[in-house]
């Protein structure tokens, strides 16, 4: 994702990253609730029923997910205080992803 | 009567010593000066970063018994117990949106449990005092249940099972009363530190059990043979005890038993405390996304039910009680002392969530029937006192449900305590985003969602019980089989909607709301945050 564009004053409600962020948390729960889409044992892994070892592969699957809305978010956020804290016209800095306190 | 594995249940007393040890020395760790709040007690002093909270979140909401329930679900019905992993994979996306949100308002304005939020937001003691009790009344049977889980170790050792009634069930009594003391003295403190060694050892042995139990037993295939051969329907009856695969019927279920679930998780108030217990906003966020690792665990978990059918566990007993399905088969499977260490990580898996339990209990029946209805002038010190006593009874309480009514009420009580819990999503998580609901409109539809919830239930039969027998019914318009939980959940919101409306057309006094915009995304070091109240002095 590159830096949203730069907009009048404070960053809209909806941003893209915010967009993204809620696409991120939405794949996982759309895919598991379709249950028909997996509720058949081939083709097998190992000997598993594809049920089974379909649903097991989401679980690190929507850690995933989850954690790429985890940093959106916290640069949209960082976004956003700059923002704020310039009051004016901003572009937010790029962030990248260390870990904070 | 069974004789007792002496190497393993030396092992199992060796680990209960330890976290009994540090249970009482975890009132010394990280400790502040005002000791006397109830935030100390209960929710560790708001104190605790990323790793702690993965560690207590971790040991809180994957308790003893469902290490247990899991397994022995898939066991008896294939397909439709492995509901769980779906479950435990939409929650934490799910909740994501939320909580976050739920710990900035709770970290200004010093809240310490959900009732209190909702007591702020819409200036509603009654709204507040339904979300408490329900609370209250769906934590008790689940408390109950983590003894259920120390009971069937405890049965596989060759303790207990028959006996006298006070011999049968002495050593229950030992570890109770041995928690109920160190939460008593340490608080939130204990659970946490202890969840350090429970966690380890749930995973050791889970690592251990899903390779080395299919080596023994000739691989997965033949694992997932077996099962699909008990699952294969009678020819004479037609009829199966479950099936390898959710069968078109059963779609519904599946997926309805599985989001209600993940949706009620985070309603129940000992998650809530474990994330109110969080020191950040980020720490909240970050351990959505490494919770799952757990989720992991608990579908390897749920697939040694598949491995006890194999092994041939209770196969040919009439009677075979389920629950036992997977300490069986770490009985038979493992050397003894590796039994022992099995044995331990659900023994101390029941401990953790059942200390958290009851202090989240505790802190609902303080904060929000003592403090709003018995004695509001109440100080910090006296609602820890309160608390810590209440914690006691809350236990005292769970062993005589388990005691006196059989296992079953137990376990039918805690089905019937998630489709309750569920019905406070409503007020709670709308309430996080949005004041438009009505308080009288919102206290109306959780009453509608419990009275349904509650009915519907009644009328589920099983062959182990008469009536509350599971969680799902038919779907009244869509005639599919779903979660009465969520069927009670949609009947709740739209009363909500409907009622909302009508009141605001009334012009329906509508409380104050003492929360601001700004408080939902505060995050620590922030200047609301540094100039909130004292948590227990808030309102």
């Amino acid at each position: 994702m590159s830096s949203q564009s730069p907009s009048a004053g404070a960053l809209p409600a909806v941003s893209p990253a915010r967009v993204l962020a809620g696409l991120c948390l939405l794949v996982p729960i759309v895919v598991v609730l379709w249950v028909p889409s997996y509720a058949k044992t081939e083709p097998r892994l190992g000997g598993m029923p594809f049920f089974y070892w379909y649903q097991l592969l989401w679980v690190p699957l929507s850690a995933v997910f989850t954690t790429s809305a985890y940093l959106l978010l916290r640069r949209d956020e960082a976004a956003r205080k700059a923002a704020a804290a310039a009051g004016t016209v901003a572009v937010p800095a790029q962030q990248d992803g260390g870990e904070q306190s | 009567m069974k004789h007792v594995d002496w190497t393993a249940m030396t092992v199992f007393l060796l680990f209960f010593a330890l976290v009994t040890v540090m249970g009482f020395l975890a009132s010394r760790w990280r400790r502040a000066d005002d000791a006397q709040h109830l935030h100390e007690w209960g929710l560790g002093g708001r104190s605790f970063g990323t790793w702690i909270t993965w560690f207590l979140l971790g040991g809180d909401l994957y308790t003893a018994y469902t290490f247990i329930a899991v397994p022995a679900a898939v066991y008896g019905t294939g397909a439709a117990g492995f509901f769980a992993v779906p479950y435990t994979i939409i929650a934490y996306p799910l909740v994501f949106l939320f909580l976050p949100r739920l710990w900035s308002v709770s970290r200004v304005h010093g809240y310490v449990t959900p009732a209190d939020f909702v007591r702020g937001r819409y200036g509603s003691r009654g709204l507040s005092v339904a979300v408490a009790l329900t609370g209250i009344l769906a934590t008790m049977p689940y408390v109950a249940l983590q003894l259920v889980g120390i009971q069937a170790v405890l049965d596989v050792l060759g303790v207990g099972g028959t006996g006298n009634w006070f011999l049968q069930d002495l050593p229950l009594f030992v570890a109770f009363g041995v928690l109920a003391a160190y939460t008593y003295s340490s608080g939130l403190r204990a659970p946490a530190l202890i969840a350090f060694v429970k966690d380890a050892l749930v995973y050791i042995v889970i690592l251990v059990a899903v390779i080395y139990i299919p080596m023994r037993l000739g691989g997965y295939g033949h694992i997932f043979d077996a099962a699909a051969h008990k699952f294969t329907p009678d020819p004479a009856t037609g009829k199966s005890p479950g099936s390898l695969v959710t069968g078109p019927t059963g779609q519904w279920a599946y997926a309805t038993l599985a989001f209600g679930s993940a949706l009620a998780l985070f309603m129940y108030p000992h998650s809530v405390t474990g994330v109110l217990a969080a020191k950040s906003r980020n720490t909240v966020r970050r351990n959505m996304a490494i919770l799952p690792t757990y989720s992991l665990m608990l579908g390897l978990l749920a697939l040694l039910g598949f491995m006890a059918i194999a092994a041939g566990v209770g196969k040919g007993e009439k009677k075979f009680n389920a629950q036992l399905a997977v300490p069986q088969l770490f009985a038979d499977m493992f050397p003894s002392w590796f039994t022992g260490v099995a044995f331990a990580a659900i023994g101390v898996g029941a401990l953790v969530p059942a200390a958290i339990m009851s202090i989240a209990a505790a802190n609902l029946f303080t904060r929000n029937v003592y403090k709003e209805f018995l004695k509001p002038d109440a100080t910090p010190a006296d609602e820890t006192r309160v608390a810590k006593i209440a914690s006691l009874l809350v236990k005292v309480g769970a062993l005589a449900f388990v005691l006196v009514m059989d296992k079953q009420a137990a376990i039918n009580m805690q089905l019937l305590g998630g489709v309750w819990i569920l019905q406070t999503a409503v007020a709670l998580v709308a309430g996080l985003f949005t004041r438009w609901f009505h308080r009288w409109a919102l206290l109306a539809g959780w009453a509608v969602g419990m009275v349904y919830g509650t009915w519907r239930a009644y009328g589920v039969a099983s062959p182990a019980t008469k009536h509350f027998g599971g969680s799902a019914a038919k779907i009244p318009v869509i005639g599919e089989i779903g979660y009465i939980g969520l069927t009670g959940f949609v009947l709740n919101v739209l009363v909500a909607v409907v009622l909302t409306l009508v009141l605001r057309a009334l012009k329906a006094p509508e409380g104050t709301d003492e929360t601001s915009r700004a408080d939902y995304s505060a995050e620590a070091g922030d200047e609301a945050v540094k100039q909130a109240p004292q948590p227990t002095l808030a309102h």
